[in-house]
């Protein structure tokens, strides 16, 4: 499938040429001026969205981070004060970082293994597979407020799954109550909304040729054999995907550690509350900018966040190719 | 011999090759256990609804207790939910700015992947990078300073600053309409090259009619993004309520009604799911295509 929509994708060159070939001289330099402002017309809303939205953005936002600036007066310089105070005089931002480590270390590989191990399940099923897609993708689908006030009522204390769990005489923990089980509470929504990852990995073992699964047979391959040196190696450009997009994600956790902190607490100042273990980087980042409205400091914070988000997926991406198969190109 | 998937994965034949009778019955044995293993994963998803929708239906008494199923159905719950904030406002806002930057998004990223992937122009494959690396962008990078040319213009406390940078094309957008427009053979336009079209005519002519499943995947990620989505509203219309979408007044709930009573927060969490839910079942065809696109043929 996806080798066929490639080579569909590139024949329009041998195309191209041929209808560029034919004219010359003064017509052709016409009609090359002609092409180049079609594509500058076509291309236009995108460069004035990418220069007013991304690039001015961004380098006005490192101007910030050197400066203390808090909207009322004009920015005022003060070097590299506020990456000090970050590095050396805020704890809050140190736990921040270890919370959010917690969240791409153990929160996204928990929700890939589970995706995996449903579209493992699915993709053996011929009668009524997409039912339990449906099913399983639908979680995807809950707006994440909703989600996160959900699940604050499903894990309290005296709610269904502590109630389940306790009728199965596994003990009761806290959940958002305790530090300690809170970031796992909001793994569990991770986890239960691993729709989306779930449906790519699907589509990636339905693509897997299945005589490699025959050859594999008659080379006498056990089960583990056949997912280990033949699934895999071909899910793995998806499995890479969904690990990528997981760590992006995971570097900006943002809107269910708010709504669980805020419906816990029902107060705005207190954000990670139960103290502080659901203060991820995107929360004290949020609290910093639009609480506080240190516009510099949260600039120095978004700055900080983009090169070590930078530098993991260029880490990524250059040691892919010694784990990530692609066939064909 | 073998012939399904289904059967070669379940790692059963290469012992059982002799004798057919056994190999069916241990295959329609393994279907299953795969049955029961998918039926109980699905029920412990679909579980969570199932709590959600009985807390909604719970009178305050019995929302108070530990009981976990409602022993009197109380439907006016939801009415009560409507009463307690403005809903029908909140929701006006929601759907001004859902169903505007949808139409901003597909009006401005389409020109954008036609000219990515049916023009033939150098520096192509660069700006192709520079829009896949600003989806990895965080938006904390630019939302910062965002925010202080928001409150210059005025904009803080409405709704343009959601509204309007999506009139400007949208990276994923971009992208996934560009992959999906690569795969439109190219005789077509060319035959109406030949007819003297220009490029703009053979976009809404030509590619625009075979292109609908790709936008109408576009077109319903991006609804069903600023439905959910509650960074942006949280941060930009602030202390204005009166600009607030669903998402944010929802996260405000506890704080509105004055001590929580989870039967009414999850009433309204139900009536802000609902219309999502309801739209996923009409249009589930796209959305997972729409997410197989993006994953599998990138």
């Amino acid at each position: 499938m996806r080798s066929g929509s490639v080579t569909v994708g590139e024949t329009p060159t041998s195309g191209r040429t041929a209808r560029r070939a034919p004219t010359g001289g003064r017509g052709s330099q016409r009609l090359r001026r002609r092409r180049r402002l079609t594509v500058l017309a076509f291309m236009s809303p995108w460069i004035v969205g990418f220069l007013a939205f991304v690039l001015y953005p961004m380098i006005s936002s490192l101007y910030f981070s050197f400066t203390t600036y808090d909207l009322t007066k004009p920015p005022r310089w003060v070097g590299l004060h506020n990456y000090w105070l970050l590095f050396t005089q805020d704890p809050v931002f140190w736990q921040s970082v270890r919370n959010t480590l917690w969240i791409i270390c153990i929160g996204v590989p928990a929700k890939i293994l589970f995706a995996l191990a449903v579209a493992l399940v699915i993709v053996r099923i011929r009668r009524g597979a997409g039912v339990y897609r449906t099913i399983a993708y639908l979680p995807a689908i809950v707006p994440m407020v909703a989600a996160g006030l959900s699940f604050v009522y499903l894990l309290n204390p005296s709610g269904p799954v502590n109630g389940i769990l306790g009728a199965l005489g596994l003990g009761k923990p806290l959940w958002f109550g305790d530090p300690h089980w809170a970031k796992p509470g909001l793994a569990i929504i991770m986890i239960w909304a691993a729709g989306n990852t779930m449906v790519i990995l699907l589509a990636a073992l339905l693509d897997v040729p299945k005589d490699l699964y025959e050859a594999a047979d008659l080379d006498g391959a056990g089960a583990w054999a056949r997912f280990r040196r033949v699934t895999l190696p071909l899910i793995s450009p998806v499995l890479y995907f969904a690990l990528l997009t997981g760590i992006i994600e995971g570097f900006q956790y943002f809107t269910q550690a708010y709504v669980a902190s805020k419906a816990i607490s029902g107060n705005a100042q207190t954000l990670g509350a139960p103290q502080n273990s659901l203060m991820f980087y995107g929360t004290w980042l949020y609290q910093q900018g639009y609480s506080y409205f240190h516009m510099g400091y949260a600039s120095a914070l978004a700055w900080i966040l983009f090169l070590a988000l930078f530098a993991v997926t260029l880490v990524l991406i250059r040691t892919s190719r010694r784990w990530v198969h692609y066939s064909g190109g | 011999m073998a012939v399904s998937l289904p059967a070669t994965l379940s790692g059963s034949d290469a012992k059982t090759r002799s004798g057919p009778p056994r190999r069916s019955t241990r295959r329609f044995l393994v279907g299953v256990a795969n049955h029961c293993v998918a039926i109980a994963l699905c029920a412990a998803l679909l579980v969570p609804f199932l709590f959600i929708i009985g807390m909604a239906l719970m009178p305050d008494r019995e929302a108070l207790g530990n009981g976990l199923i409602p022993h009197h159905l109380e439907w006016g719950n939801f009415s009560r939910v409507l009463h307690l904030f403005p809903f029908w406002h909140y929701l006006g806002n929601t759907l001004l700015y859902s169903v505007l930057s949808t139409v901003g998004v597909v009006v401005s990223s389409l020109p954008v992947a036609y000219a990515l992937a049916r023009l033939q122009w150098r520096g192509r494959e660069t700006v192709m990078l520079v829009i896949l690396a600003t989806m990895m962008l965080p938006t904390a990078v630019t939302s910062v300073s965002l925010y202080s040319v928001y409150v210059n213009l005025g904009w803080i406390g409405t709704l343009k600053p959601l509204i309007v940078p999506l009139f400007f094309g949208d990276a994923f957008s971009i992208f996934l309409l560009r992959q999906f427009l690569r795969t439109i053979p190219e005789d077509l336009s060319d035959a109406a090259r030949v007819d003297g079209a220009g490029d703009l005519r053979i976009m809404l002519r030509i590619i625009v009619p075979l292109a609908k499943p790709a936008i109408a995947a576009v077109a319903l990620f991006n609804f069903l993004y600023t439905w959910n989505d509650f960074f942006t509203p949280l941060v930009y219309t602030g202390n204005n309520n009166g600009a607030w979408t669903l998402t944010v007044a929802l996260s405000q709930f506890t704080t509105l009604q004055r001590g929580s009573l989870y039967n009414l927060q999850m009433a309204g969490t139900l009536l802000f799911m609902a219309p999502i839910i309801v739209l996923f079942f009409f249009a589930q065809r796209a959305f997972v295509e729409g997410v197989t696109l993006t994953g599998v043929k990138g």
